[in-house]
């Protein structure tokens, strides 16, 4: 069975900084991997490497079975069935939620208006935003938009689903809906790599749990055993500070 | 109001600035500051009115009637002055500025291209045509050109030549404004564009660039202005009385009559369609300044 994400000896430098050093990681199909770690880890370098926003300097990744970095790896295609959420939503400001999912349906599946617009419609409504189609981003909660993103995401029929920090920038009053619409889409088993800070959304929705610390894997398992009894001092001594920031 | 709340509210703390009586300084003029200010302002008025008077009682009224507001001299411009002079003019900024519109664009990509070459050609290309007066693009294009290729002429003879050089000159301009509202596009526009499966021209054309245009309106439409008033540099290609423009129907009647008025009414032309067209930029900049 090929891995839904395979990572092999990745490197990644931002000029002489080793942000990865050295990632060997998979995703199987239908699991739900969380990515957690203190901020400048590396963790979300790790996921824009998954669909290669960012160019790995060393090592190989593997999504479905094809190597995206392989010179001759055809990456636009292959970002066709990786959906990607971002921390800023980065939804597309001049375009109505509607249109926000429509586009690249349009423009990249060639999909008629037509069947855009029910796919859109179907998508906007499964994430609980169906009655906003019409709202320009701008208009939106920052809940709402990232629904609505999720949703773009979702219009494009992706089999792997990337989070970059989905709930990092919301209000803490909106977070609970955006992690319902992530529960969901993991109960109905899609593949998802999510980085994130929210550890109650990790232990009980994860498949399995990576802790990244300065460029590497410190620790990784299930849920119970990286969250609920870690082994590394290095996880104990973050996920003290994550779930007793006061003590 | 509670000292706390005060101290800590910009407004709160101005008005107890203000309202609570300082120990003033002993004036070493013996006036108290608000009388000096008085003083100042008062001084300041009257010199305005002096000047003011001075201009009305030496200007010589009924010369300047006569010879500037003459409306005999004005009446005989009509309707000329619309159907061929402002005509003309619109023509000529109108076909410029598609050209400008157009070749700035493809300049602002090609700036930000990663082909070395594209963006020394635009660079090239931008710095030079900023850096020369429009007139010189105007002679070059219109007695250079029919020298280096003889028997080629443009489409549309005066007005292709006009709207070239009019296109040429605001398409530097155009570039650099294009670019800058490229680059005011956040990054994450074109990754989230790219995660989606388009490829980079499509982003741009889809996401990046419908974006970049809003931002970028404001200067567009002030370069809109600047080539309306800059297509009067036609009068140096010599123009007919079919292809004449607003600044060289002014000064031929100018001429004619023996009276400044038509250059007055040509002004006052100019300015029917930069004043409101200035209004229209401020109050788009407004806009864009209420929404960030």
């Amino acid at each position: 069975m090929t891995h839904a994400v395979e990572i092999r000896e990745l490197h990644k430098y931002f000029g002489d900084n080793e942000v990865l050093k050295g990632i060997d990681f998979t995703v199987e199909p239908g699991q739900v991997v969380c990515v957690i770690g203190p901020s400048g880890s590396g963790k979300s370098t790790l996921l824009r490497c998954v669909n290669v926003l960012e160019t790995p300097t060393k090592g190989r990744v593997f999504v479905n079975g094809l190597e995206l970095t392989h010179p001759d790896a055809d990456i636009d295609a292959a970002r066709r069935h990786v959906g990607m959420v971002f921390q800023q939503f980065n939804l597309f400001p001049h375009l109505t939620a509607l249109q926000n999912v429509m586009i690249a349906q349009q423009r990249v599946l060639n999909r008629s208006k037509k069947e855009a617009e029910i796919v859109a419609r179907e998508n906007l409504a499964k994430v609980g935003v169906g009655d906003k189609c019409d709202e320009y981003p701008g208009k939106l909660s920052g809940g709402q938009q990232q629904r609505v993103a999720i949703a773009r995401a979702l219009a494009m029929n992706p089999d792997l689903m990337l989070f970059d920090e989905p709930t990092s920038a919301l209000d803490p009053e909106l977070v609970g809906d955006v992690l319902a619409v992530m529960r969901k889409l993991a109960e109905e088993g899609m593949t998802m790599l999510v980085v994130t800070h929210e550890m109650g959304f990790a232990r009980e929705v994860a498949d399995r749990v990576v802790f990244m610390d300065g460029g590497v894997i410190v620790e990784e398992g299930t849920p119970t055993e990286v969250i609920g009894d870690p082994k590394q001092e290095r996880t104990r001594s973050f996920l003290r500070r994550v779930l007793h920031p006061e003590g | 109001m509670d000292g706390r709340r005060a101290r800590h509210d910009p407004v709160a703390r101005l008005l107890i600035m203000t309202t609570t009586p300082t120990t003033a300084e002993p004036a070493k003029s013996g006036l108290s500051p608000r009388q000096r200010r008085r003083v100042s302002l008062a001084i300041q008025y009257a010199v305005f009115v002096l000047v003011l008077v001075a201009v009305i009682l030496i200007a010589d009224w009924p010369k300047i009637f006569e010879n500037f507001l003459n409306g005999k001299v004005a009446a005989g411009m009509f309707p000329t002055l619309f159907t061929v002079a402002l005509k003309n003019t619109l023509i000529f900024t109108v076909a410029g500025y598609v050209i400008g519109f157009a070749l700035g664009l493809v300049l602002a990509l090609m700036r930000l291209s990663s082909v070395v070459p594209y963006r020394v050609v635009a660079l090239v290309y931008i710095e030079i045509f900023r850096g020369l007066p429009a007139l010189i693009i105007f002679l070059l294009l219109g007695f250079g050109l029919p020298i280096a290729f003889p028997g080629f002429k443009l489409p549309g003879d005066v007005y292709g030549t006009v709207a070239l050089a009019l296109g040429l000159v605001a398409a530097a301009y155009m570039a650099e404004s294009f670019r800058a509202g490229i680059q005011a596009v956040p990054k994450g526009q074109m990754e989230a564009a790219r995660s989606l499966g388009m490829k980079p021209g499509r982003a741009m054309l889809s996401i990046i660039l419908p974006q970049a245009i809003r931002i970028v309106i404001p200067p567009l439409t002030n370069e809109l202005i600047l080539l309306f008033k800059d297509s009067s540099l036609v009068f140096t290609l010599g123009v007919t009385a079919a292809t004449t423009e607003l600044t060289k129907f002014g000064s031929d009647t100018t001429i004619d009559q023996a009276n400044s008025t038509p250059l007055i009414v040509a002004g006052a032309t100019y300015l029917l369609i930069t004043i409101p067209l200035g209004f229209v930029v401020r109050r788009l900049e407004a806009r864009q300044g209420r929404k960030r």
